[in-house]
């Protein structure tokens, strides 16, 4: 219960993160995306002051050995650099590119229940999903799926 | 509207690096949004409550914002419905192929100084990159 209301608040900060930064717009990630045109540098400062907290934040939490409510930190442990993690990267490019929305900012826009939000959500949501049916298909059921870096 | 503002860049970036590093100090989990999703989405016997919950912050972010003064501002979306549609599936199918996506990969895995996340976004920038281009300018297209 602590854990969910944690989780909650982290959401929230996240969510009102984009929301401020300008982030849950596409013209503004289009604008920072076109590099050919008017370029806005706007996704660039949010990014890396983001970078600035979570890497000194993450540095200090490399020397603890337990989060204060759960078990264990799971840091991401995946070093290979596979054809899954190009060609899905690719794949999230086009789709990023062509809205100019990534999974959090979509999520965020949900509030405003513009029928163009919900049905990009609802589209990404079938894309969810349908890579995990996939992943079961081809993998054995023995076989653990294999940890996601986020 | 699209006017650059450094002050709510900074901002904005600060409080997702917040988010970000408190979620790690608090539940021991990375902040990747697109993998959140996913634990909701399909059946995960175990821990699905966080994510869940995560979400529901994600989601009704916009009303803490309007306290603060902050109201959501409207999405300039494209008209077409099946652009919307293919870049949906596409935003979701690849970022959980690719094992992350922009706060996955683009924030932590950067922090972490992953090779594996500096490379995806690398790549999924400059996919967007190419994409735009071409959809703005026709290069190639």
């Amino acid at each position: 219960m602590m854990m969910a209301l944690a989780s909650f608040m982290c959401g929230l900060i996240f969510g009102l993160g984009l929301l401020i930064s300008g982030m849950t717009q596409p013209a503004k990630v289009m604008g920072f995306l076109d590099i050919f045109g008017r370029w806005d540098p706007t996704l660039g400062f949010v990014m890396a002051t983001a970078l600035g907290v979570s890497g000194v934040g993450f540095s200090l939490l490399r020397q603890r050995m337990t989060p204060v409510l759960a078990s264990a930190l799971m840091w991401p442990t995946r070093t290979d650099i596979d054809r899954p993690l190009i060609v899905g990267s690719i794949l999230f490019g086009a789709g990023w590119g062509l809205v100019g929305l990534c999974p959090g900012p979509a999520l965020v826009n949900l509030a405003g229940l513009m029928p163009s939000v919900l049905v990009f959500v609802l589209a990404m949501a079938v894309g969810v999903v349908a890579k995990d049916l996939w992943d079961r298909s081809v993998t054995s059921a023995t076989e653990p799926a294999t940890s996601a870096d986020g | 509207m699209t006017e650059f503002d450094p002050i709510s860049a900074l901002v904005g970036g600060a409080l997702i690096g917040l988010a970000s590093v408190l979620l790690m100090l608090l539940t021991g989990r990375i902040a990747g949004i697109s993998g959140i999703l996913g634990g909701c989405l399909t059946l995960v016997p175990d821990g699905r409550a966080w994510r869940v919950a995560f979400i529901v912050g994600l989601v009704l972010a916009p009303v803490a914002s309007g306290l603060l003064g902050y109201p959501l501002p409207t999405p300039q979306m494209p008209t077409s419905w099946v652009i919307i549609v293919i870049a949906g599936f596409l935003v979701g199918f690849g970022a959980r192929l690719g094992g992350g996506c922009t706060s996955g990969h683009g924030v932590c895995g950067i922090a972490r100084l992953s090779l594996r996340s500096i490379v995806a976004t690398a790549t999924f920038m400059g996919a967007a990159i190419i994409v735009v281009a071409v959809m703005r300018h026709g290069f190639g297209g």
